[in-house]
């Protein structure tokens, strides 16, 4: 049985490592081709004219709109512990269902939109973003049908988001498990 | 009412960490939200999570690094029960409150509200 999942695991590990890689590669370092003379001078004039990041501003924004968003979160998380029977851990999934019907609520208004304009990573981390993520594909792709367009559309932005984090859970538990069993710690 | 700081600060803290990685880093929002989802299911398979969730309450819990914490969450303590078929049939046990209510409330909204702009 062991040495099975082993074997699995470790054939898994060396491709999603180097996907990831390859992945990450592309995305960071996409100038890092051969370019002839004109070109390259002209990535020179592009990187010029490209707005510089106001990064002090933004990560500003980010902790103010991501910390609000938070407190609310804790607020709920208050109201579960105090009015319910739930502990510090077990509170977090009404807190993060309560969070999810809020962000869905202000999706369909049309107000999310606007705060994610102002607050960049401050709407998209907390797991309100990706409620936001499946509604607006939801409601934006309603035309098209609710099967094909509702139904197939849905997870088009958030599908990453739970596609890593299961294959990373799993990968992570299996290793979990495998040094536990090995008797490490 | 030092929770609801602890809450503001702690949260705060980590969508700058999101913030950083898309400004510095030039991820698109996709590749964040999966870089934190895959450091919250490592820091969960470390045990260091928890912990972190006891301390900050919401601050830690609403950011998407929880998703990937309770799916290994409940992979673990299903493995625990059942051995390591476990893995398969609790990976959801936990976060089943985050994806299940997305997707009824995601569609119930598709139902109410119509496209803007």
């Amino acid at each position: 049985m062991w040495p099975f999942f082993l074997c699995i695991f470790v054939c898994f590990m060396k491709n999603t490592m180097l996907g990831i890689a390859f992945q990450l590669e592309g995305v960071k370092m996409p100038k890092q081709q051969n370019y002839l003379p004109t070109q390259a001078e002209y990535q020179q004039l592009v990187k010029q004219y490209e707005p510089k990041r106001p990064l002090l501003k933004n990560c500003l924004r980010a902790f103010f709109a991501g910390g609000i968003i938070c407190t609310i979160g804790q607020f709920f998380q208050w109201f579960y512990m105090t009015f319910f029977d739930f502990t510090e851990v077990t509170a977090s999934n009404p807190t993060v269902a309560s969070m999810i019907i809020l962000s869905m609520l202000l999706t369909g208004l049309g107000v999310y939109d606007h705060i994610a304009q102002w607050a960049g990573a401050g709407t998209i981390v907390p797991v309100t973003g990706f409620a936001n993520t499946i509604t607006s594909a939801a409601i934006e792709h309603r035309s098209e049908g609710y099967v094909l367009g509702v139904g197939g559309n849905m997870f088009k932005i958030a599908g990453p988001v739970i596609t890593f984090g299961v294959f990373a859970a799993f990968v992570v538990a299996i290793v979990r498990i495998l040094v536990e069993k090995l008797g490490v710690i | 009412m030092e929770k609801f700081i602890l809450a503001f600060v702690v949260g705060g803290a980590i969508c700058v960490l999101g913030q950083i990685l898309l400004d510095v880093f030039r991820l698109t929002p996709a590749h964040m939200t999966v870089t934190l989802v895959v450091i919250g299911a490592i820091l969960g398979g470390l045990g260091l999570y928890e912990p972190l969730i006891e301390f900050a309450g919401a601050g830690a819990s609403v950011p998407i690094c929880s998703f990937g914490n309770s799916l290994v969450n409940g992979a673990l303590t299903e493995a625990k029960r059942h051995g390591i078929i476990g893995v398969l049939t609790g990976i959801f046990e936990v976060s089943s409150a985050g994806i299940s209510s997305a997707i009824i409330f995601g569609f119930i909204a598709s139902l109410i509200f119509k496209p803007k702009g």
